[in-house]
């Protein structure tokens, strides 16, 4: 019988088919991070339980770190200390790697992942945070479960779950100059709702995806929770195997041979028959930017605000009526007339070396705006590092940009720093939701190039105009 | 683990399209390394005029009097979407949610619900429509008449008019819900299938188990 991709791993990973339905999946690596890893660690403690592996459980400072220059345990997010602390002693205690505050691997889980070799082709990997989807941009099948769950995989190595249906999203042609792959989810959320893949994971396919590069696939996959999809997985190819290759945590000698020849394994067979297929021409896609609050309010740059009498049912026009009164925006309006705020370069959808790179090259020997607050924040201190030796960090301090410690920072309000009360914001985040960003903070996500264009501009603006 | 297996309870209406876990939970509001403590949070950012007051908003559905220890949620469609916090489950909880009825959940949310002894019922839009249609008629009349009747073992909820529904529900979270199980306990005792497929697994697979610098 023809099989997906998906199909292939699952079964793989199937160490039993339990009475009630579920499968029992084998689960191949663990990520934590400080906001949520601990809850769980310190559950296993109280209820005396042992991990079973813990030398395939890793940790990172993330969600709650300052990212301040010279940052510390203190944060300012009221008692952040508590989760730092209880995760250095937590994860001590669990015999866990902890990638702490000022270890040069630090950084936000889903970057730091993939750039340790700590999520490979092929393997299954959980994390108690629902952006781990964008692991599938390597070729791991990676979902995100709660912290309940999160126990459940630390003891027993596995979890029980239900095997959801496939959908194969093709995305055929080639993309137009400063469209990139952060465009293609959007308009993909923005053309389907963000109930689009519900019940699904999504196979990615297509002449667009294998010519994207490893980081672009990681920024596709990364929304996949935002389309409602269980996960997003892409088959791993000769780009992947050079990505992965020399990776701290990657296999190296006799294993690596081995783990190549199983990887140039992993596709779906040509005659697989998937439950669901969307196609899309990828010439047809502009820049996007959102103008709500879902990530299915995605437009095309040059659209104006839509409007909500020709909403396709009552509950969808009520959505669009309090979202246009929260964004306070007008229908008819273009969306590049909107004046910002502040701009934000940041999060495990694009906060990598080549979003840096790109929205650099936009900012070089420009200046942001007066009175914008612009930030960037490398995705890991590595990413961080390699963007100073390549000076990108003058390029961002030069154009009016702070530059700051990795973390995941303003990309969620986690009671600390925030853009503030009605702020608007481009942002090269993934959530637009109410207060998202801070209380009443209005978002719009982007790509990277369209937010350093636009804190340039001093307004939402269309990258084209700013590439050179 | 709580049991679910039947439930009368007041339901209240928020049938907003795509509440996503923030705005169940915002997280500022997660200040603990704790499982408890998170019922205050609850929907804290609409719940509230002043977060800091805590001045309840009296717009807010579940500051009306009529809905004052409502134990049922009428959601809309993609109910916990968003951030896999499972605060949001445990605020639902420690307010007094037993159950959410909604036309469909975020993905991890809904398992969140499941193991921690919450029931998500899913049913058509048209019908979470009707029953918050019902529930908001029944306002004037004498509290008990408001009530939704649960019955997870028959798979049926019961509108105040007496109207019923029946619902799908897997038989894994089922019964999980039905017995209140200790999940990790229960698959413990597939250990021998474990330590079988591992020990196959270093052989299928070396390099999973080869982890340098570990
Ligand atoms: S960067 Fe944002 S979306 Fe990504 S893990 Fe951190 S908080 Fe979540």
């Amino acid at each position: 019988m023809p099989k997906t991709l998906f199909e292939k791993l699952w079964n793989q990973h199937v160490v039993a088919s339990l009475e009630d339905g579920t499968d029992l999946i084998y689960i191949d690596r663990i990520f934590l991070h400080e906001r949520m890893g601990t809850i769980s660690l310190k559950s296993i403690e109280v209820e005396g339980r042992r991990i079973r592996n813990p030398e395939h459980v890793f940790a990172t400072m993330d969600h709650i770190v300052d990212t301040f220059p010279g940052r510390n345990d203190e944060t300012l997010m009221p008692s952040g200390k508590h989760f730092i602390q209880a995760m250095r002693q937590s994860a001590i205690h669990a015999g866990i790697q902890l990638f702490d505050l000022n270890d040069p691997r630090q950084g936000i889980v889903h970057v730091v992942s993939p750039e340790q070799g700590i999520a490979l082709p092929g393997v299954t990997l959980v994390c108690p945070d629902s952006h781990t989807c964008t692991l599938g941009g390597l070729g791991a099948l990676a979902w995100g479960i709660g912290s309940t769950e999160a126990e459940h995989a630390l003891v027993t190595k596995t979890l029980r779950v239900s095997r959801p249906k496939i959908m194969r999203v093709r995305f055929d042609g080639g993309l137009s100059r400063g469209v990139y792959s952060k465009d293609m989810i959007l308009h993909l959320i923005g053309t389907y709702s963000a109930t689009g893949a519900a019940g699904y994971a999504i196979e990615f396919a297509g002449k667009a995806i294998g010519d994207l590069s490893i980081e672009a696939r990681l920024t596709l996959c990364n929304m996949a929770v935002e389309f409602s999809a269980f996960t997003a997985i892409i088959a791993p190819d000769d780009k992947t195997i050079d990505y992965v290759k020399g990776r701290p945590f990657a296999p190296t000698g006799q294993a690596w041979d081995q783990a190549v020849a199983y990887w140039q394994g992993l596709t779906s067979d040509h005659d697989a028959v998937f439950d669901n297929e969307i196609v899309i021409d990828t010439a047809d896609i502009d820049p996007m930017v959102t103008w709500g609050n879902s990530p299915q309010h995605a437009i095309p740059i040059t659209g104006q605000v839509p409007n909500p009498s020709k909403a396709k049912d009552q509950n969808t026009r009520k959505s669009m009526v309090r979202a246009l009164d929260y964004m306070d925006l007008k229908p008819g309006t273009a969306m590049t007339d909107l004046k910002i705020d502040a701009a934000f370069i940041g999060s495990c959808t694009n906060s990598r070396l080549s979003d840096l790179r790109i929205a650099a090259g936009i900012l070089k020997g420009r200046k942001v705006t007066e009175g914008i607050k612009a930030i960037c924040v490398p995705g890991s201190t590595q990413v961080k590092q390699a963007a100073e030796a390549e000076g990108l960090d003058r390029v961002f301090e030069q154009a009016g940009f702070e530059w700051r410690e990795s973390g995941c920072s303003m990309c969620f309000f986690a009671g600390g720093e925030s853009f503030g009360y009605q702020e608007r914001v481009i942002t090269s985040t993934n959530r637009n939701f109410e207060s998202r960003q801070g209380p009443e903070t209005r978002s719009h996500l982007a790509s990277p190039a369209t937010v350093a264009a636009s804190a340039i501009a001093g307004r939402i603006a269309d990258p084209r105009e700013y590439l050179q | 683990m709580e049991k679910f297996i039947e439930h009368d309870g007041i339901a209240a209406p928020l049938l907003r399209i795509n509440v996503d876990t923030d705005a169940i939970i915002p997280s500022r509001e997660l200040k603990r390394v704790s499982k408890e403590g998170f019922g205050e949070g609850l929907f804290a950012g609409w719940r509230y005029v002043a977060q800091d007051s805590r001045e309840p908003n009296p717009d807010f559905v579940l500051n009306k009097p009529q809905y004052q220890g409502a134990s049922i949620l009428l959601a809309g469609v993609n109910f916990g979407c968003g951030s896999s916090r499972e605060h949001a489950v445990w605020a639902l909880k420690e307010f007094g949610i037993r159950s959410v009825i909604a036309p469909s959940f975020g993905a991890i949310f809904y398992n969140n619900c499941i193991r921690n002894g919450l029931l998500p019922i899913v049913l058509s839009d048209d019908i979470v429509s009707e029953l918050a249609t019902q529930v908001e008629q029944q306002v004037e009349q004498d509290p008990p008449s408001r009530l939704i009747h649960i019955d997870l073992h028959q798979g049926l909820v019961t509108a105040p008019n007496g109207d019923t529904y029946a619902f799908d529900i897997d038989p894994g979270p089922r019964d999980m819900l039905l017995n209140g199980l200790d999940m990790i306990g229960l698959t413990l005792q597939h250990k021998a299938e474990i330590d079988a497929f591992q020990k196959q697994d270093r052989e299928r697979r070396p390099w999973i188990y080869a982890v340098p610098n570990s």
